[in-house]
């Protein structure tokens, strides 16, 4: 993992004490509420319908066990006793005090940890794919670029006061685990005919009002002209980007508008321009960086089998692990989607237990997934029996990654100030209707995912299934979408119709997936077969 | 009826004008017919409220209901949790908010 050198802290610690003393012109009254919104924004503080809301930055998503235990303390000491975590590889925590966030900020930046650019139109926090460094299908290990776009752009004098909010993502395999084509830039590493690394840009993409899929830009820009190029994408985007209309103003609606072939042409001339500037990093220090990313110290003697005599444990290792690129090693997901729960939400004990896992099995490591689980990235084979045993016993052993319960889940209107609907009990009604894990097994690979609002924190575009939910002459009213996906088939979800109340919108879904059933091939699963035969059925069954 | 409604500035807190001052239960609110504009300037400006407005609400025997499920939500805390919020005064103190 990488380590802050003295530039890296001392760029956090200066922040704190900043705040800190923005924080005390506010509460004497020097400062409006005008005035201090955008600075606290800026360091990921936001008024919400309970409290502030404090979001702390996960860079890729990636964290030790020092900061795991450190959000376990923030959620025990300043909150009320969980995390949530998010969809763009973050943690949020919903019952924060503005007297106390300096305090909070100050002890997160004792774990080289922060809230900065986790609001406003700058550029946010990197995403990645969750398995990175461990997935078996990768071309290289995506973090050491995900670190150089995160100190890139922190503080990037240029990009801080963008048009909107920016999100960049970075993989390195065929298979989208991250939503990357659903980014303002998406970035895929891969190898030429030649073998060289180089990365492929994907640039457009997002989900809100207007959801796109990014267009690919460049095939191939070589690995050590990434930053260069980004940076041109971002400087055509700063100059042209709409700033009359926060409606228009993120760089989908821009590309969208000018055509992929103009945008990717101006993108040239001004890389032409950025590349004569030296940004690009020596490669020594992208070296440097790496080396913070060299693979964990494997035993290599690990059995590379697993007992599966315990059925329970055999399931779960069935649905919740997959393959890891080191033999004696599986990559482990822990799913916060136990039936009933809030998705996402881990208690400060379970965010503890977590931490000593990853101490113990995983090599000091976890990474937080867009999906709002926890991944244990290094795990030992032989190890995984006693693992699941330890999740078990605190609830967190549900075997159900990418089935129907393992729902992406906003915090909707029970949380958030631009909510319309609540998402959340809808997401717990859901997976107790579909409870049955024999049921969701037989329904195979089937992602949900529910929005409170248009601006689709929840993903509903990207899902299987999707749930919007909109605000109907002052009741919650929940659209369904269906067809859409995150993953490498990247695909928008189609509206089926008129939206439905709480319950309605519950059967509906059961009525979806029984169509599902009866017209399904073998191994087909729900995705593919919505491709194959259209809405039609689907709708008939809905709406009669 | 109207009632005005804010955040504690310190805390966050939800907080309901009571006629003397801000409160945490919306039961205490009164209503403040047309001086609501004026009344959320003095007070925002006094430092004693952050982001106030004033809301349309339904009185009732056990108080003021809001009109809109955003600050019915507000009034009685996230509906999933009962530890969380405010916490109603009986089982069935929130079954008004949905």
């Amino acid at each position: 993992m990488y380590k802050y050198d003295s530039y890296d802290q001392t760029i956090v610690d200066t922040r704190v004490e900043e705040f800190r003393e923005q924080v005390e012109r506010r509460l004497s009254g020097e400062l409006s509420e005008d005035q201090f919104k955008p600075l606290r924004l800026m360091n990921g503080l936001y008024l919400q319908l309970h409290a502030y809301m404090l979001r702390v930055a996960i860079p890729y998503g990636t964290l030790d066990a020092r900061q795991m235990r450190m959000l376990a303390h923030v959620a025990r000491t300043y909150d009320k006793g969980y995390g949530h975590f998010t969809t763009r590889q973050n943690i949020q925590f919903n019952w924060i005090e503005l007297k106390d966030t300096p305090d909070i900020l100050a002890e997160l930046a004792t774990v080289e940890m922060h809230a900065i650019q986790t609001s406003g139109n700058c550029i946010r926090n990197i995403s990645s794919d969750q398995f990175a460094g461990a997935a078996a299908d990768e071309v290289t290990d995506p973090r050491p670029w995900a670190e150089l776009l995160r100190q890139w752009s922190t503080f990037h004098p240029e990009f801080s006061y963008l048009p909107r909010k920016f999100k960049i993502c970075v993989i390195a395999a065929d298979e989208d685990r991250a939503a990357m084509r659903l980014h303002d830039i998406g970035i895929q590493l891969t190898r030429n005919e030649a073998g060289d690394v180089g990365a492929a840009v994907y640039v457009g993409g997002g989900m809100g009002r207007t959801p796109m899929i990014a267009p690919l830009i460049k095939d191939f820009v070589p690995i050590d002209d990434l930053l260069s190029y980004v940076e041109a994408c971002l400087r055509v985007y700063n100059r042209y980007g709409r700033r009359d209309n926060i409606y228009k103003a993120r760089i989908k609606i821009l590309i969208h508008e000018i055509g992929a072939d103009s945008y990717r042409q101006q993108v040239e001339d001004e890389w032409a321009h950025v590349k004569t500037l030296g940004l690009d990093p020596p490669r020594a220090e992208f070296e440097r960086i790496a080396g913070f990313f060299a693979p964990p110290a494997y035993d290599s003697a690990a059995p590379d089998t697993i007992d599966r005599s315990d059925p329970d444990f055999a399931l779960w290792v069935d649905q919740n692990v997959k393959p890891h690129k080191q033999p004696g090693y599986a990559i482990a997901t822990i799913s916060l989607k136990p039936v009933g729960g809030i998705p996402g939400d881990a208690t400060a004990a379970q965010i503890d237990l977590m931490a000593d896992l990853a101490e113990r099995y995983s090599f000091d490591e976890l990474r937080v997934t867009h999906a709002q689980n926890i991944v244990l990235p290094y795990v030992r084979k032989a190890d995984l029996h006693a693992l699941w045993q330890a999740l078990d016993g605190a609830g967190l052993a549900t075997a159900n990654l990418d089935l129907i319960s393992d729902i992406i889940a906003c915090p909707g209107l029970d949380y958030c100030s631009l909510a319309n609907a609540r998402s959340i009990p809808l997401a717990q009604k859901i997976a107790n209707r579909f409870a049955s894990m024999e049921r969701q097994r037989d329904l195979g690979e089937l992602k949900l995912k529910i929005s409170g609002c248009i601006n689709a924190c929840g993903h509903h575009h990207a899902g299987h299934i999707g749930i919007l939910g909109v605000d109907k002459r002052g009741a919650e009213n929940y659209q369904l979408l269906l067809g859409g996906s995150g993953a490498e088939d990247a695909s928008l979800g189609n509206i089926t119709g008129p939206g439905f109340d709480e319950d309605g919108i519950v059967d509906a879904i059961e009525r979806t997936v029984e169509t599902y059933r009866a017209v399904r091939t073998d191994g087909e699963r729900f995705l593919d077969t919505y491709r194959r035969v259209g809405i039609a059925p689907f709708k008939e069954a809905i709406y009669g | 009826m109207k009632i005005a409604t804010g955040s504690d500035l310190a805390t966050g807190d939800v907080v309901w004008w009571d006629g003397e001052g801000w409160s945490r239960h919306i039961e205490a609110a009164v209503d403040v017919g047309d001086a609501g504009t004026g009344l959320i300037a003095r007070e925002e400006a006094a430092l004693r409220v952050n982001v106030p407005y004033v809301i349309d609400a339904e009185p009732s025997p056990d108080g003021p209901r809001p009109a809109h499920i955003k600050d019915r939500i507000r009034a009685r805390g996230p509906t999933v949790g009962d530890d969380l919020g405010i916490k109603p005064a009986s089982a069935g103190a929130g079954s008004w908010v949905i």
